[in-house]
């Protein structure tokens, strides 16, 4: 089988309150990704758009994206799976380039969440769950990953401080990102005295809804190795589901379906988790990012907080971990998500992440959930000698 | 129609299992079970994902079931403002089967321990709206 390559990324600025229509802020994520790859539209073959709809009016983005990218006639659709939306459009691009449709397919990924106030912004993102059972109680995203937070620490013994401990690395690497929407240090006493927002979830605990804009230029092995002098491969890809519904879960210490995609994308890329030397991971909260260091293999269930406590996610420990600044800090405009995760493994895999380079990294990780862990996507990369 | 009338607001009003409102009203709450395989769901469902039988009937959840985990919400959704705060939890019973919910305000926070004992219970909203919630046994 040929491998599929990434030759190109970009990313607009993660910001509140973008000042541009969707149009607009999507062509920076795609135009910056154009000029990394230095190909024309004409060049890219198919687009996926990938988002989650209920933030816009306009309908059916796809068609207007294509249009305003120079992307017609080329086929365009649009591709959802909330926060994991990107990395869904990763996949089907990865699959319609190995069927041999395309050669160079475009990934997407865009939210302007400052369409709509802060309160309507959780009434949405709660009607991710089962809207039926479980909206009717006043539902939250925070709400959620609380009661994850609440099982993980009864099980395990973990923390709030080892919770917060996870801010304050997540904003000690926003602060070098200039892509970043929070830029600012947080101390582990600031993060501790922050208002709960639903318990022991507290403000700090939570990233910021951002807008923005991302996009993957992906390729098959000839054309990736015509165009690009680093390509960077796509060496394994896992994708698991799980019931939306509460009532529906086996565990509230950890995400099922992280778990199955990752055993998925190790499988395939032939690797283990003690072979990734970088990783992104959905830390929509600090709880995620903690069931993720377990979810992953990167420690067994229940030491997660020994990694975060010995500082081995940070650059120079055993496996660091969204030295980007993860969504914490960079923030989290849920369909550019994926992407933006996807492009700084690329940048770290061709050497170019600047101040937050981990030096020497053959192989990284990005581990993208949709919903409170509906959906889970696991993707390994992997570079050239 | 009828669903609408469950919980404090509600996005769906036509639903197979919208009966599970009227046994709320008469003072069950209920579960689904599957008349051919015997697979026993809550929330209630018309059709059975083990086999796709659609012959369902109707059980009553009974308990008491213990509580897995829980959060207290200091900020809410729009709509559930004056409810705020409130605490949402998920309880599981000897069969297996898991109930989500909201745990009773008569319960203060410091009493909330995983692993206890906890039963459903309906209860009546404002505005002819019905709902059930966790109380001590």
């Amino acid at each position: 089988m040929q491998k599929v390559g990434i030759i190109g990324v970009g990313q607009s600025a993660f910001v509140r309150g973008y000042e541009g229509s969707i149009r607009e802020l999507v062509f920076e994520g795609f135009s910056e990704a154009m000029r990394d790859a230095q190909i024309k539209p004409e060049d890219i073959q198919a687009s996926i758009i990938c988002s989650a709809p209920e933030y816009d009016k306009q309908r059916t983005p796809a068609g207007l994206m294509a249009e305003y990218l120079g992307l017609n006639p080329q086929p365009t659709f649009y591709i959802e799976s909330v926060c994991s939306s990107s990395s869904m459009g990763l996949r089907v691009a990865y699959s319609m380039i190995q069927a041999g449709l395309h050669d160079v397919v475009a990934v997407i990924g865009f939210q302007k969440m400052s369409e709509i106030s802060s309160a309507e912004s959780q009434e949405r993102m709660g009607r991710g769950a089962d809207i039926m059972w479980e909206s009717p109680f006043g539902t939250m995203m925070p709400a959620y990953y609380a009661m994850h937070a609440r099982a993980h620490m009864n099980t395990y013994g973990t923390t709030e401080e080892d919770l917060a401990l996870i801010r304050v690395k997540a904003a000690s690497y926003g602060q070098i990102n200039e892509k970043a929407v929070y830029r600012k240090g947080v101390t582990l006493e600031k993060a501790l005295e922050s208002d709960p927002v639903s318990t022991p979830l507290k403000v700090f605990d939570c990233c910021a809804n951002a807008d923005g804009s991302s996009c993957i230029i992906v390729a098959s092995e000839e054309m990736a190795r015509k165009l690009s002098p680093k390509p960077v491969w796509i060496l394994g890809l896992g994708a698991a589901s799980a019931p939306i519904n509460m009532a529906g879960r086996t565990t509230f210490s950890g995400l099922t379906c992280a778990r199955e995609a990752a055993k998925q994308a190790y499988a395939m890329a032939g690797v283990g988790p003690e072979d990734i030397d970088v990783a992104e991971v959905h830390d929509c909260f600090t709880i995620a990012e903690m069931m993720a260091y377990e979810d992953l293999g990167f420690a067994e269930p229940g030491k997660g907080k020994e990694l975060i406590r010995n500082k081995e996610t940070y650059i120079g420990g055993k496996i660091p971990v969204n030295v980007d600044g993860g969504l914490l800090s960079k923030g989290h405009p849920i369909g550019a998500t994926g992407g933006s995760q996807i492009r700084t493994i690329t940048l770290q895999l061709r050497s170019e992440a600047g101040p937050m380079q981990v030096d020497g990294a053959k192989i990284g990780l990005v581990h993208n959930i949709g919903g409170v862990g509906i959906y889970g996507n696991v993707t390994i990369f992997g570079r050239d000698e | 129609m009828g669903f609408e009338r469950f919980g404090t607001v509600s996005f769906v009003s036509q639903t197979k299992v919208a009966k599970f409102v009227d046994f709320l009203d008469e003072g069950s709450v209920m579960g689904t079970k599957c008349k051919s395989c015997g697979a026993k769901y809550f929330p209630p469902r018309s059709d059975c994902a083990q086999c796709l039988s659609s012959d369902m009937e109707w059980f009553e959840i009974t308990g008491p079931g213990k509580l897995v985990t829980y959060s207290k919400l200091m900020y809410a959704p729009s709509g559930f403002e004056k409810d705020l705060p409130y605490r949402i939890c998920v309880v599981e019973y000897a069969d297996g089967v898991k109930v989500f919910g909201r745990i009773s305000s008569q319960i203060p926070d410091k009493e909330l321990a995983i692993g206890m004992d906890l039963v459903a219970v309906p209860v009546k909203l404002s505005g002819d709206k019905v709902s059930y919630e966790f109380r001590r046994p």
